[in-house]
């Protein structure tokens, strides 16, 4: 049968290329931002241990961003990535630190946190259809109230929990390697989760149902795909992957607090959207989001180590997710 | 020798309110043959159609399988029962790959139970399953099973869900206006694809519109008028303006046999 495709131009073709692999724009992207910093910085910027600091930096934002990259996927939004991790956090340090219950028990009920405020964001999404958005607002505030219930607003200090639930800490353990690269467990379990994830988007069919209920919820339940239940799998899995998150950033910051990282969750929808993830559904990879977190880190480093004001990291950053998602919309008129 | 049927249906009666969707409708379609229906807007044949795909539940009437009473609860009891439906949509999912979308909410898994706990997929059956599907029906320019559905051209998606329906269906597939949404050379090719499919055995339901196109390719025509069957015609014994004539009331069955007489 000869259906006729239709003629492509060069234009066209290449929009097709982009479509076909979409990660080509932020790998290209991140390529040249490690290039021109190197030229301009540097030994400081590219030395091994400043390329790996950067991975620090960005390991918490890239686990949130794998987070929201699930929950974008499925054309939503999860504002309450960044308090969902803190309210774990906390609860691991409550638990272990000011109650004296075993550290495991408190890891397990921090990872619990984390799955039932995903839970509760999934139902509302998934049964009571309102759109995310605004559910994820809402308990972006009702979570964000909660930590200070938990919290009773105390800071728990670096040096109780090394005496009292060293564990809680382990995430920050750091392997030296030679050239000075140090590499921290929080970075491996970054990996390990990236990994993970991306074996669900892209061996498994639960990966398909998911890109198939952002791309076209409609086609996907005729087909037999319990939407639903894909959407509520998908919130709880982001819960649970934002409370591994708050046991990371422990580690790195070696308190728990209930104050900063208020645009945590803002962080790793740039991540996402900078990767190449379509906020409209169904289109991003695992690891588009973990170049868009590198970009996004590579920018803050390099630029502060150039000796660039902070306010231009922000102005650079939010140039990069107009930049990003205006390619996006450009790549998404080639299905009209 | 009477034709055999696979699926028909008994006095179907389905009320919305006091609006009624279906009033005593009978269906009846032969093993092997392409039937197809037609009826004005409003006439029930929606209603008829959602029916026998699982999308309605009736509610009185039966509906048999080869002869065997069935009761579907949903689209996906259809499918199991061995239905296919290819709906006006085509419910594709156009950012996902052709094999993706052959395949989709039914993939296939390897490594064991524990593989299929993980939902492993095995992408590479898959993939030759859904190549030689398209082979097998001639759909021989898509090169690329891995492309998105949204590369493709109307046809070629067209194309893509009769092949996933024909792939699936053990029975019956029921097509939902196939060619309303395609140019004339595409629409040829389509209804060349019905035919070759109801000749690998397979029996066609075809709601459409397009009355040219129905005469082409239907064996039969179930004329649906008022909630109810207004009459079966053979579509070489019928001229188009007494089908449309019956299907809107302006002639009853009996004049056209008078006509023929």
């Amino acid at each position: 049968m000869e259906f006729q495709l239709q003629r492509k131009s060069k234009t066209r073709a290449f929009r097709n290329f982009l479509h076909r692999y979409p990660t080509v724009i932020p790998a290209v992207t991140l390529a040249i931002a490690v290039g021109l910093f190197a030229l301009i910085v540097g030994e400081r910027f590219f030395s091994p241990f400043n390329l790996t600091l950067v991975m620090q930096q960005v390991t918490i934002i890239g686990l949130l961003g794998i987070a929201q990259t699930l929950v974008i996927l499925t054309a939503g939004i999860d504002l309450s990535v960044g308090v969902i991790m803190i309210l774990s956090s906390v609860v691991m340090g409550r638990v272990s630190v000011t109650y004296g219950l075993p550290v495991e028990l408190a890891l397990f009920l921090g990872l619990a946190t984390g799955f039932l405020c995903g839970l509760f964001n999934g139902l509302l999404v998934a049964l009571i259809r309102l759109p995310p958005f605004i559910v994820t607002l809402g308990t972006w505030s009702v979570y964000g109230a909660i930590i200070y219930l938990v919290s009773r607003s105390e800071t728990i200090r670096a040096q109780q929990i090394e005496d009292t639930a060293p564990f809680l800490q382990w995430t920050g353990n750091m392997i030296r390697l030679e050239g000075g690269a140090v590499i921290t467990y929080g970075t491996i379990l970054l990996l390990v989760v990236a990994a993970a994830v991306w074996y669900l988007l892209n061996r498994s069919s639960y990966g398909r149902h998911i890109y198939a209920t952002g791309d076209e919820p409609d086609a996907a339940r005729l087909a037999g795909i319990k939407t639903a239940r894909t959407l509520i799998f998908v919130y709880v899995l982001c819960g649970v992957l934002c409370a591994l998150a708050g046991w990371v950033l422990i580690g790195r910051i070696g308190a728990v607090s209930p104050l900063g990282n208020q645009t945590a969750n803002l962080d790793a929808i740039t991540a996402v959207v900078i990767g190449g993830t379509s906020l409209f559904g169904g289109r991003g990879s695992i690891i588009g989001t973990l170049m868009g977190a590198l970009i996004v880190g590579v920018f803050r480093n390099g630029l502060a180590l150039a000796g660039l004001d902070v306010l231009w990291q922000e102005f650079s950053v939010g140039l990069l997710i107009i930049a990003a998602v205006t390619i996006d919309q450009w790549v998404r008129k080639m299905s009209a | 020798m009477k034709p055999q049927a696979i699926l028909e249906a008994r006095s179907l009666e389905k009320y919305y309110g006091s609006v009624v969707a279906m009033d005593g409708a009978d269906f009846d379609l032969y093993r092997g043959e392409i039937l197809a229906v037609i009826g004005d807007n409003g006439a029930g044949k929606s209603t008829l159609i959602k029916a026998l795909s699982g999308a309605v539940i009736p509610d009185s009437g039966q509906i048999l399988l080869d002869g065997k009473p069935v009761h579907f609860r949903s689209p996906l009891d259809a499918r199991n029962a061995g239905i296919e439906t290819v709906y006006q949509t085509l419910a594709l999912s156009p950012a996902l790959s052709i094999a993706d979308n052959m395949f989709l909410g039914r993939e296939l898994h390897s490594g064991g139970t524990f593989g299929r706990m993980l939902g492993n997929m095995n992408m590479r059956q898959m993939r030759n399953q859904a190549r030689d599907m398209l082979n097998e029906l001639g759909l021989t320019t898509i090169q690329d099973i891995n492309q998105p559905v949204e590369t493709l051209s109307g046809g070629q998606r067209q194309g893509i869900a009769v092949a996933r329906a024909a792939a699936f269906a053990s029975q019956v597939i029921i097509l939902d206006e196939p060619t309303a949404a395609l140019g004339v050379k595409e629409s040829l090719l389509v209804l060349k694809l019905i035919r070759d499919v109801r000749d690998r055995g397979i029996s066609i339901v075809l709601i459409s519109h397009n009355m040219p196109h129905v005469f082409e390719i239907a064996d039969r025509i179930h004329i649906h008028r008022m909630g109810r069957r207004g009459a079966v015609v053979d579509p070489k014994k019928i001229t188009m303006s007494d089908a449309v004539a019956i299907m809107t009331g302006a002639l009853t069955v009996d004049d056209t046999a008078e006509k023929q007489a």
